[in-house]
């Protein structure tokens, strides 16, 4: 596995073209099971292959653990600079509702070693929504994190998934389903708490203080270049080093024991690869740049979008004001973005500005060269 | 043909409720007079829709002449199988028109039916002999003797006038043949006379045109023949005549008396309707009374699910209308479900039954929308009046109706139900009466416990669950059946649904001021209680002496009273309306970026709201790298559903929601 995480990641960057990686994260599953060596490896495969410069962000996911302290060192001296904690809650009957096998201790332990060893540079995350969860008892357990935590934390709403053992459960109705009411009760109350707590909400699950943003995060949101490397990793990149000029959506294969056989022959286990046309991109720059504060710049979106700014698209749409009236959105000289109110039910705003944005695109002057 | 004098002809139809078993009498009928092979097969040998035979009921009219000797004599015996139910009286009394006796069967188990006894009025009045036949005395809780004192108690029969047999086994069935020829006069007719043929049922072959079914009282007509309509004037060449057995079978010639079928050329079912008389080009006759343009009762919106099936549709209604002219066809078209339709029918079961065959036999499945029962205003507007071309108009559809300062009265059309049910479910039954608006005309005990209750009803309070929630109160012993009573005034309002303050045009209802509470009135209640002990205080067996009748007015003078007492009664028609209409909206509406307020309104008067809350959150709480794929293909499909979506003022209202709202509700 180690030595075609390494292969993969090689050849992917050389497909890329790219010449300086700004943060790499290991995530999906439990990343936290593989061994510090493996890491290492990958990331000296990362500095070889493109420019790592020492002060990029190496993100690890990692899940609280009983004796957290020297693996988490190990993880450290391996590259890793900062830490993602999959905390999830405070109270142990719902750590347990959840599936998890840590309990609140083991999970409030982990974030204090965490803390000692990458200070400033631990985020947690927390579920609000579950079944039978009230919101003042929720509120208290963030009241509690606060105390705990560092500069960083996500609140996460519980999508019941299919296959999972919660999702049966509320199927069969032993237990109740999650109240979309309480639930949105709880974001709001909670990130106003956070906002008191000096917290920059600058996503719409992510808030940080002391400007401990996720730098490799950002970079999705802002329809940045990234290689996904492992079993079922996505990525979004121009494959320029292979002469391409169309940034593609790729997925590597899922099953572990295929995606290492394509490795080993090809280098590399890419599934599928997209390319995605300029209208995608620019969808995609519109709902992904939305989820954060600072919304849309005029700038950010002239980069994808040069013929065509957002006073263009958004500014002559009779829906698109009803919503700035609402004072759901907001179009000025910055750019476009959510309101505090917006933010919140942006999926509901898009279904209004994708077919905005589709339309202009399509009544747009048509200049040469340019496919749909 | 020819060789059958009157004297040995007999007209004859059977009539019975639903499931008593007319069908398998006439099978037995058949088979006995070798018209029909005698084999298993013969199931219902005259229902030949697919409907017929899965519900039991009889759609269509079939004929079929029999041939029977009898006493050194051959008999000529012309079975008219008239429609099975009241929805198609009209069709009923015709083909009863055409006869000189019935044949009345009753299931010895389940006793009289109300249909039973609509049945029997509609023979009456037409003074047809009438031959009682108790069925299915093979049944193990079969009890004739009872059946046959009901006869007795409720037709004015003697007892000894009732046939017992079993048409399942063939038990006695000889004898009801011979009845027949017994009890019922030859018809009375004159061959000498010029031609004049009742049209009693009509059908349309693709490749023979229409086959008009005829009776005739005077005159022969054979084949070249000029004929003419007496409704329509056209002139047609007959091209062929011929009896029924029960297939078509052509002859030379049919004489007066006889029972057969004509084919003449005519295009179009509207060209030989059912109570239309034919009579020889140049020699006119006095048309035969009691013809009828069909009138329908229940009008509904019928809509193809998918606008793309529009066409496919609109042929199959117009397959089946061309053999039933019954059915009147206007294209309509609602915002909210596109182009179809507004149909009329005679009755509910009539529109069952067409949705049904458009189902089976077209396989087209749509939208069929609440039905709703044909108001009249009568307008004291000039303008008005100048427009309509007449003072008194029909008002088919909600959004024509007019306004009240427009009009002198309105009316709604009424009907007279017969309910018969066992006496433990008549308190239920009158309470549920009550609630229906209708008006108590009487009530009598047909036998040791079972009664008969009479209301006239106000139609558009019958033409949704009424029968549902009789049979569901009753535990499915109590039956239901009506005719037509002409019209009433009633005091109606239009409603509107309001979506923040817009008005939802396909959503206009019109509704009753009136107010009866679904679950009655304490004082209601009590008042049913209190004669329910008077009646109960008799004994029975001198309540069977004589019927238990109840005059109305004493009924109708203490609602008025209760009614004066409690102005503003609680709940009344229109609220209950208007408040099941916004429920059914809020819950089939989704949520917005803003709240919702959903309203019924009679006039500036809101009297009924629901509120849609506005989304607090909508918003995709992970969304990093590997998310982005599946959640931008599912925010694309969002929005072209939300393309497709009808919009009133601001706010998006699905299809969905407008056929939740709309459509017959048939799982209450």
């Amino acid at each position: 596995m180690r030595s075609c995480l390494v292969t993969e990641a090689q050849t992917l960057l050389g497909l890329s073209g790219v010449r300086r990686v700004d943060s790499v994260f290991f995530g999906g599953g439990t990343p936290s099971l593989a061994s510090p060596n493996t890491v290492a490896a990958v990331l000296e495969a990362v500095d070889q292959a493109a420019h790592l410069p020492a002060d990029s962000e190496v993100t690890l996911e990692a899940n609280p653990t009983s004796a957290p302290g020297s693996r988490l060192a190990a993880f450290g001296a391996a590259g890793i600079n900062r830490l993602s904690i999959g905390l999830q809650s405070l109270d142990d009957k719902e750590l347990q509702l959840l599936g998890r096998t840590h309990s609140a201790s083991d999970a409030l332990q982990t974030l204090a070693e965490a803390r000692r060893l990458f200070p400033g540079r631990v985020s947690v995350d927390l579920m609000l929504g579950l079944p039978a969860q009230k919101s003042g008892p929720w509120l208290r357990q963030l009241q509690e994190l606060l105390g705990y935590c560092d500069d960083h934390i996500s609140l996460y709403q519980l999508t019941l998934e299919r296959g999972t053992a919660l999702f049966t459960q509320v199927q069969r109705g032993t237990l109740p389903a999650p109240d979309p009411e309480v639930a949105a009760e709880m974001y709001q109350e909670g990130r106003a708490l956070l906002r008191e707590a000096g917290f920059r909400q600058y996503e719409v699950s992510n808030f940080a203080r002391n400007g401990a943003l996720s730098t490799h995060n950002w970079t999705y949101w802002q329809c940045g270049q990234y290689l996904g490397v492992g079993p079922g990793a996505h990525g979004r990149f121009v494959p320029q080093g292979a002469g391409g000029h169309t940034r593609e959506a790729r997925i590597q294969t899922l099953e572990p024991d295929n995606w290492m056989k394509e490795v080993t022959l090809f280098g590399h286990g890419t599934r599928k690869h997209v390319p995605l046309g300029e209208l995608e991109l620019l969808e995609e720059v519109l709902a992904m740049g939305l989820r954060t504060d600072v919304g849309i710049t005029h700038q950010h979106w002239q980069r994808f979008a040069s013929q065509l700014s957002l006073w263009d698209v958004f500014g002559s749409s009779q829906e698109v004001k009803a919503l700035l009236v609402q004072g759901l959105l907001l179009l000025d000289h910055r750019g476009l973005r959510c309101s505090w109110e917006g933010l919140a039910v942006l999926d509901s705003l898009l279904l209004t500005l994708l077919p905005r944005l589709q339309e202009a695109w399509l009544q747009r002057a048509p200049s040469p060269g340019q496919g749909g | 043909m020819s060789r059958f004098s009157v004297e040995n002809i007999r007209n004859f139809s059977i009539i019975a409720h639903v499931d008593h078993g007319k069908s398998t009498l006439a099978d037995r009928l058949l088979e006995l007079t070798g018209t029909i092979d005698k084999t298993k097969n013969n199931k219902q040998v005259l229902d030949k829709l697919q409907v017929e035979r899965e519900r039991g009921i009889t759609v269509k009219a079939q004929t079929a002449s029999l041939f029977y000797n009898w006493e050194g004599k051959q008999y000529l015996l012309n079975l008219i199988d008239t429609p099975g139910h009241v929805d198609f009286s009209y069709e009923v009394s015709r083909s009863l028109s055409a006869c000189q006796g019935v044949l009345l069967v009753v299931d010895a188990n389940e006793g009289i039916q109300a249909q039973t006894v609509a049945n029997f009025f509609l023979a009456f009045e037409a003074q047809l002999s009438v031959i009682p036949v108790i069925n299915k005395i093979d049944l193990k809780n079969a009890d004739p003797e009872s059946v046959e004192k009901q006869i007795e108690k409720v037709f004015d029969i003697p007892g000894d006038e009732c046939i017992k047999i079993s048409a399942k086994l063939g038990t006695n069935v000889e004898r009801v043949l011979q009845a027949v020829i017994e009890r019922i006069p030859p018809p009375k007719v004159h061959r000498i006379n010029p031609l004049r043929a009742l049209v009693f049922d009509s059908t349309f072959d693709q490749y023979r045109g229409v086959i008009a079914n005829v009776a005739l009282f005077d005159g022969v007509v054979s084949k070249g023949d000029k004929i003419v309509s007496a409704h329509t004037k056209k002139i047609h060449e007959v091209n062929e005549v011929g009896v029924l057995n029960p297939n078509e079978q052509p002859a030379h010639k049919l004489y007066a008396g006889q029972v057969g079928y004509l084919i003449a050329g005519m295009k179009d079912v509207t060209e030989a309707q059912i109570g239309d008389t034919l009579y020889l080009h140049k020699q006119p006759v006095e048309p035969l009374p009691g013809f009828k343009s069909a009138k329908p009762m229940v009008f509904a919106g019928m809509y193809p699910i998918d606008q793309s099936e529009y066409n496919n549709l609109k042929s199959a209604i117009e397959k089946l209308t061309i053999n039933d002219s019954s059915v009147t066809v206007h294209r309509d078209s609602s915002l909210a479900l596109g182009a179809g339709w507004r149909l009329g029918f005679l009755g509910l079961l009539h529109m069952e039954v067409f949705n049904q065959r458009l189902e089976q036999e077209y396989n087209a499945s749509v939208i069929l929308t609440t039905p709703t029962v044909p108001y009249k205003a009568v307008l004291s507007s000039a303008k008005l009046i100048k427009d309509y071309r007449e003072k008194e108009i029909t008002i088919i559809n909600p959004a024509q109706f007019p306004e009240k300062s427009k009009v002198t009265e309105y009316l709604e059309p009424v009907v007279l139900g017969t309910i018969i049910t066992p006496d433990e479910y008549t308190g239920k039954v009158m309470m549920l009466c009550q609630a229906r608006r209708a008006v108590q005309k009487n009530m009598i005990f047909i036998d040791q416990n079972r009664v008969m209750l009479k209301y006239i009803f106000p139609l558009n309070e019958i033409v949704v669950d009424f029968y549902d929630s009789l049979k569901s109160l009753s535990s499915g012993y109590a039956s239901f059946d009506y005719e037509d009573a002409g019209y009433q005034t009633a005091e109606l309002v239009k409603m509107d649904i309001l979506l923040n303050g817009n008005i939802v045009e396909e959503l206009v209802t019109i509704v009753h001021k009136e107010s009866a509470s679904r679950g009655g009135t304490e004082r209601g209640r009590q008042r049913i209680r209190s004669r329910l002990q008077a009646l109960s205080c008799q004994p029975r067996a001198q309540c069977g002496a004589e019927t238990c009748e109840l005059q109305d007015h004493d009924l109708s003078q203490s609602w008025k009273l209760n009614r004066l007492r409690h102005p503003g009664a609680p709940r009344d028609k229109a609220h209950s309306v208007g408040k099941a209409i916004c429920e059914r909206l809020k819950d089939s509406l989704p949520r917005q970026l803003f709240e919702i307020a959903i309203q019924a309104a009679i006039g500036s008067k809101i009297i009924a709201r629901e509120t849609v809350k506005a989304y607090r959150k909508n918003v995709l709480a992970k969304c990093y790298g590997g998310d982005i794929t599946r959640k931008m293909k599912l925010l694309k499909r969002q929005a072209e559903g939300k393309k497709k979506l009808r919009k009133v003022g601001n706010i998006e209202v699905p299809r969905d929601a407008f056929i939740k709202v709309l459509k017959t509700q048939s799982d209450k």
